[in-house]
């Protein structure tokens, strides 16, 4: 199957729908509440998280010996926040910093996740088969019941975001101004972190412990780079989760069932990458160009300054000089010249330069900042 | 000043992080409609003062009353200019949304800005100077225009006392000056100010009021009256006057 035989079986293909489906939602959720991550600078919270949860999903089965996700993921929740506890009581009741609380909390409950695992394995008659798909995901075991669950979750989310947007954007940007206002800073901060616990939660079966802070930095990680807007930077966050999602599975289906999360996150690092490069507003390529376009126009401006410094002189702004005397002066060509021309600046005739009164204008408000048509 | 209503009154107020206290046993009374600078030392606990008035802090002891009530009922009469340096610039806002963000606290929880919150923080915006920058990203502000961003959301706020941590620090002159000038209107209108200050000099022009301030309570009152060598070198341990002169 290739990738356009593949577009074309995902509207009839029962399995590939669902699939797709699964990914491209879970791609929009994590994108979306992996913005809130990255600007609270928590983006390795998603890391601790993910692989805190790796026990919860192992007790879950060796207590009740289910295997239908359901369980699994409700394990998975509670471990998760267990935690994301452990690791804010650590950061506000000892010295350490977050990053030596994220570190500790990730090994210890993942370390522990794996001996349960292990152990788990050497059951003799536990049907364990399933239980390391969590590791590294396999979004071919997505069943309809997991893409409806991953769309309640997606659904209450937003109506959470929504309802709380304006909570939730001044606490991000300033928590203990928040305060002062009257708001319970504590609830809008638990209330987002459970978010984002959530939508790691559902997103281990697809992508995997190992991988998922990768779909829930990337996306957010792309939008910001093309938006100066918090809302836009979501609702794009959200946009480059899902493709990445359809495209990832799309990639995965269409050469010989490549594993699905890895493919993923490597569509979201391709994401990234696009973004920081081509970006108009931050991207690494128009940063050069409005550079370079930046010191040509300087250079324009010094030989406008010159100018003006012997315009002013005159009585007459307008009297033309001879261009030879502009010669000793950096910054001076034929060109630059004629781009103050072409600006309507100067008058050209001959061997001769005058100012124009626009130029004039122009010199003299050089220094002054503010801004004009804003 | 006997019956001056007081805007602001602690009582043996004892903050400590860990083992060491940041501030010992502190009195304060400031009374309405002054503008007073709290000064001192490095470490001296002035924003942890400011902070924990404003709740953000938990004292071990003491209590905070504002116009004589708990400062918990009484949080719509206070606005807060924090350090600047205390949020990320290049969060993705303009300076327009940012300045809105004063009218959130009267607006509660869940209801949205509306056009009416909008005209507020225009309007403060425009006593700031800073209309024609109402679109900006806020990463694009220079330092003084930051500040002046900060001012003008406590401005939204529409409040009757302002405590307001180092608004000068980083700003060039011409801001500072623009700064004073509102606090001095903010005053005129029967406001209460209370400015952690760095400038010593600056002092006797900007400020009627003064507190002197290391850990303990050095001295607080008229700058006319008590701002002298005395209470300056009890407060930064140094013979003031020869340091000034050097």
């Amino acid at each position: 199957m290739n990738i356009q035989e593949y577009f074309e079986l995902v509207w009839t293909d029962y399995t590939l729908r669902t699939i797709t489906l699964g990914t491209a939602v879970l791609g929009a959720i994590c994108g979306m509440l992996g913005s809130f991550a990255v600007l609270r600078k928590q983006s390795l919270l998603g890391d601790a998280i993910s692989h805190a949860a790796l026990p919860g999903i192992a007790l879950a089965f060796l207590i009740t010996g289910a295997k239908d996700s359901g369980t699994l993921l409700l394990g998975a929740l509670v471990s998760g926040v267990i935690g994301t506890f452990w690791i804010r009581g650590i950061t506000t009741k000892t010295h350490l910093k977050s990053d030596t609380a994220l570190g500790l909390i990730l090994s210890i409950f993942f370390g522990f996740g794996m001996l349960l695992l292990t152990f788990i394995q050497k059951q003799p008659n536990a049907n364990q088969a399933g239980l390391d798909k969590y590791l590294f995901g396999q979004a071919a075991t997505l069943m309809e019941s997991d893409v409806r669950l991953m769309i309640i979750v997606t659904g209450i989310s937003l109506f959470v975001m929504v309802l709380f947007w304006k909570e939730f954007k001044i606490l991000l940007f300033d928590a203990d101004y928040t305060k002062t206002l009257g708001f319970n800073t504590k609830f809008i901060d638990v209330l987002i972190t459970f978010l984002i616990v959530l939508a790691i939660v559902l997103g281990l079966q697809t992508v995997g412990v190992v991988l998922m802070s990768a779909i829930l930095l990337a996306p957010a990680a792309a939008a910001r780079q093309w938006t100066n807007n918090l809302g836009t930077m979501v609702l794009l966050a959200a946009v480059f989760g899902a493709l990445s999602g359809v495209f990832g599975t799309a990639i995965s289906a269409s050469q010989n069932n490549l594993s699905t999360g890895p493919v993923i996150v490597l569509v979201a690092g391709v994401f990234v990458l696009f973004s920081f490069i081509f970006s108009h507003k931050r991207g690494l390529l128009f940063r050069e160009i409005r550079f370079r376009k930046n010191r040509t126009d300087l250079k324009l401006m010094k030989t406008l300054q010159f100018m003006y410094g012997i315009a002013q002189e005159h009585e007459n702004i307008s009297h033309p000089h001879a261009i030879r005397i502009l010669n000793n002066f950096y910054g001076f060509t034929k060109g630059s010249l004629k781009k103050l021309e072409n600006e309507g600046w100067i008058a050209i005739d001959g061997q001769q330069w005058a100012m124009t009164p626009k130029g004039y204008k122009q010199a003299q408000e050089m220094y002054n900042q503010k801004p004009i048509n804003e | 000043m006997d019956n001056q209503t007081l805007a602001v009154q602690i009582d043996d107020l004892t903050v400590a992080y860990n083992y060491k206290p940041v501030l010992w046993d502190i009195d304060l009374s400031v009374p309405e409609g002054v503008l007073m600078a709290i000064v001192g030392p490095n470490g001296a606990g002035k924003s942890t003062l400011i902070k924990t008035i404003l709740g953000i802090i938990k004292p071990i002891a003491g209590t905070v009353s504002i116009y004589g009530k708990p400062y918990s009922k009484q949080r719509k009469l206070v606005a807060y200019v924090p350090q600047k340096g205390s949020v990320d610039w290049d969060f993705p806002t303009t300076a327009l949304d940012v300045v809105m963000m004063g009218t959130y606290g009267n607006l509660g929880w869940i209801k949205r800005p509306g056009q009416k919150e909008k005209k507020i923080a225009l309007e403060s915006m425009e006593k700031v100077d800073m209309l024609a920058y109402k679109n900006r990203q806020i990463s694009q502000l220079s330092g003084g225009q930051q500040q002046r961003v900060f001012l003008a959301r406590a401005l939204a706020q529409d409040a009757s006392i302002y405590f307001m941590d180092e608004p000068f620090q980083g700003v060039d002159a011409t801001t500072e000056i623009a700064i004073i000038n509102i606090l001095k209107e903010l005053r005129k209108a029967g406001k209460t100010v209370v400015v952690v200050h760095h400038d010593l000099q600056t002092v006797p022009e900007y400020f009627d009021w003064v507190t002197f301030l290391n850990v303990k309570k050095i001295a607080t009152g008229p700058v006319k009256d008590i701002f002298n060598d005395d209470n300056l070198t009890k407060t930064y341990g140094i013979n003031y006057k020869v340091a000034v002169n050097k």
